[in-house]
């Protein structure tokens, strides 16, 4: 085709052309369009959009339209359910990279929590450094289920993928087992957990009006930037990068697949006990055990997969689908079914696959020599792990 | 004798669900799309099958489990149209959408309950589907009818070995004049419909109602019965049988004098415990679709040609 022959472009197609230049824009523009598309489920189902855009306001910045009255406790429980789904989200985005497919942030998650809740219980209860010993004792027990699935990888060629869907519940059962085994615990929970093991911060109960917001959103934006320090900044980093690339380069560049493998299975292992431990000290005084998933972990892989398993992206993507989470009670109230939310994020995460189809189709349509930028670069996560 | 055949009436009701949804994923797979979407059109089919099965049941009679099946393979396919949308039309990142897919099944089959039947889970039907010919579900032929169906199909006729060629190698298939994105397309929604039966007997088998937690799982570990039979009808039948044994087993342990005194969660460890152990054990030869994942065209960035 002559490019000469192709006339001025077309305002739309200059504007879609913009909007998919950047991750940042795509996501924002994406993000609203699902919300759009969940405004029109709500209206197809008889409900009023209104209250789905009303709620995630509530959620998002405290202000209650309908009463006319502000509580700041809805934000800070916004970025108290963000921070597990930030975390699990750093690890299936951290095994990406290496060209992992990490389904078991939902049992390193288990494996976190268990863990926590144990030293919360078995520990001295001395302030600060009980709390500390036992996001330790999270961080541990995550790396090692993780690092578990990355070393039946590296030793027997077991795909990783399969592994850490049995590890998921391999953790659940051994959590249900062992918590229940401690003494006093019942069928649901075991007794209370000291004070000196959790999280709270006390300035910041008083700042969010009472809600669970503590220490652990901070450690979980420590986490995003750990993540993109360790990736960008490290030998170990670029030798994960570079075989989740291309992994017989990797190998020829004199990278050991192998032990890069653990190495980031590791990682994702701690990054979502950190997670573990932030539900277990944060959002409850005592143990508990577990009557079905928690479903952070699966979460965790849409954040992921979302935030373009960049620290940044999915530090975003998190505070995003944390917001529709936190929202959730809010719908109820208006008289909205809970399930738009996870509807939204459905929607949300299937326009996010297309983002080089859409950077594509902008490039077709304006006839630019721009094209696809979002092209350039592949895909985390890309391939079936098999 | 007479406690085996109930032992194998119990691995074939397990078994038999993660049987076909492999096939579910084997048949798109092999096309070059990933499908880890099995778990939420597993879920569209359940729902499906427990909504039409719960509405039809008094007037329609014995027909209506059947009825409810063939709504269960709609509703899949379905579900799977988004899928196939994005990632043949568009080269979606298949994993992405795939577990986007399954968050807007997750979401969409609870939403429908509410908007349908006023509550989080669809209303108790009377009887699933009824034990046949030696007391076995109807599953359990079902799905030997499509393992074996799936075989002859990928591997004795001709458009099986267009299916798998696109799955291998799209270039030699589009320069021999076949259709890839036509093919893969078709793979999916295929896909969609056998997850959807899945799903659909799951429920008519194992319990009395639609409800989030129906599907549980099965779709990933029928995603781990693809791997694990490598990608083969046979190998992905005989691994949804081990599943099957394993879950089996642990429901008799429970009843042995001599383990009596093991909490029911170790039981409930064992298949995942088997599984993991049987994944060590096997030789590792890798054989998943070479061009899976990929799209097709690739994409050649700007003014490159179609």
């Amino acid at each position: 085709m002559d490019r000469r022959a192709v006339p001025a472009k077309i305002g739309w197609a200059v504007f879609l052309e913009r909007l998919t230049a950047t991750d940042a824009r795509l996501g924002v523009a994406v993000a609203g369009l699902g919300l759009l598309a969940g405004g029109l489920v709500a209206a197809l189902a008889g409900g009023s959009p209104l209250g789905l855009f009303r709620a995630l306001l509530q959620a998002a910045t405290g202000w209650d339209a309908a009463r006319q009255v502000w509580n700041i406790r809805y934000v800070g429980e916004w970025l108290a359910v963000a921070t597990p789904l930030i975390l699990t989200g750093l690890s299936m985005g951290f095994a990406a990279r290496a060209g992992l497919f990490n389904i078991g942030a939902e049992g390193q998650y288990i494996a976190g929590l268990t863990a926590a809740q144990f030293a919360a219980l078995y520990l001295p209860p001395v302030p600060v450094l009980h709390a500390f010993l036992c996001v330790a004792a999270a961080l541990a027990a995550g790396a090692v289920w993780g690092g578990l699935a990355g070393w039946l990888k590296a030793r027997f060629g077991a795909s990783e993928v399969v592994a850490t869907i049995m590890l998921n519940y391999l953790a659940f059962y051994l959590s249900r087992w062992l918590t229940q085994a401690i003494p006093g615990a019942t069928t649901y929970r075991t007794p209370a957990i000291p004070a000196s093991a959790q999280l709270d911060a006390g300035f910041l109960k008083t700042l969010s009006g009472g809600s669970n917001l503590g220490w652990g959103f901070f450690a979980a934006l420590g986490a995003a930037l750990l993540f993109w320090w360790l990736l960008e900044r490290t030998r170990m980093g670029y030798a994960l990068r570079a075989s989740g690339l291309n992994p017989d380069a990797a190998m020829a560049g004199g990278i050991n697949p192998g032990r890069v493998g653990i190495f980031a299975m590791c990682l994702a292992g701690a990054f979502a006990g950190l997670a573990g431990a932030s539900v277990a000290l944060g959002s409850f005084n005592h143990g508990r055990v577990l009557s079905e998933f928690d479903n952070y972990g699966f979460m965790g892989i849409a954040v992921a997969l979302a935030g373009g398993a960049r620290g940044f992206g999915v530090a975003a993507a998190g505070l995003f689908f944390g917001l529709l989470a936190s929202a959730q009670t809010l719908m109820q109230g208006q008289g909205i079914p809970r399930e738009l939310a996870v509807i939204v994020s459905g929607i949300v995460v299937i326009l996010l696959s297309m983002k080089a189809g859409l950077g594509a189709l902008a490039g077709r349509l304006g006839g630019s020599a721009v094209g696809a930028p979002c092209d350039a670069r592949p895909e985390p996560g890309e391939g079936n792990g098999g | 004798m007479a406690e085996f055949l109930p032992f194998l009436r119990t691995l074939a009701m397990m078994a038999a669900p993660l049987a076909i949804a492999g096939m579910a994923g084997l048949v798109s797979e092999r096309s070059g799309v990933v499908n880890v979407a099995l778990e939420g059109l597993m879920g569209a089919g359940a729902f499906a099958a427990a909504a039409v099965h719960y509405a039809l049941e008094g007037p329609a009679g014995a027909a209506s489990a059947w009825l409810a099946l063939g709504a269960a393979m709609a509703f899949g396919m379905v579900f799977a149209l988004p899928h196939a949308a994005a990632t043949v039309g568009l080269g979606a990142n298949q994993v992405i959408s795939g577990m986007g897919i399954n968050l807007l099944s997750s979401g969409l089959t609870v939403f429908l309950c509410k908007a349908l039947f006023g509550m989080e889970r669809t209303p108790v039907f009377g009887l699933g589907l009824l034990p046949g010919l030696w007391g076995f579900y109807p599953t359990l032929w079902l799905a030997l009818a499509v393992v074996a169906l799936t075989w002859f199909w990928l591997y004795r006729l001709p458009s099986g070995l267009r299916l798998r060629a696109c799955g291998e190698h799209p270039e030699a298939a589009e320069s021999a004049g076949v259709p890839v994105r036509r093919v893969r397309c078709l793979a999916v929604l295929a896909s969609g419909a056998l997850a959807g039966l899945a799903g659909g007997g799951m429920v008519l088998t194992h319990t009395i109602q639609f409800t989030r937690g129906t599907i549980g799982g099965a779709g990933f570990m029928a995603l781990a019965a693809v791997s694990l039979g490598r990608w083969r009808p046979g190998g992905v039948g005989m691994a949804a049988s081990l599943f099957g044994l394993a879950v089996a087993a642990s429901v008799y342990a429970v009843n042995l004098d001599a383990l009596r005194r093991l909490p029911p969660d170790f039981f409930s460890m064992l298949p995942y415990a088997v599984s993991l152990l049987v994944l060590v054990a096997l030789p590792n030869t890798g054989s998943s679709p070479r061009a899976a994942g990929s799209a097709w065209p690739i994409r050649r960035g700007p003014g490159g040609s179609r």
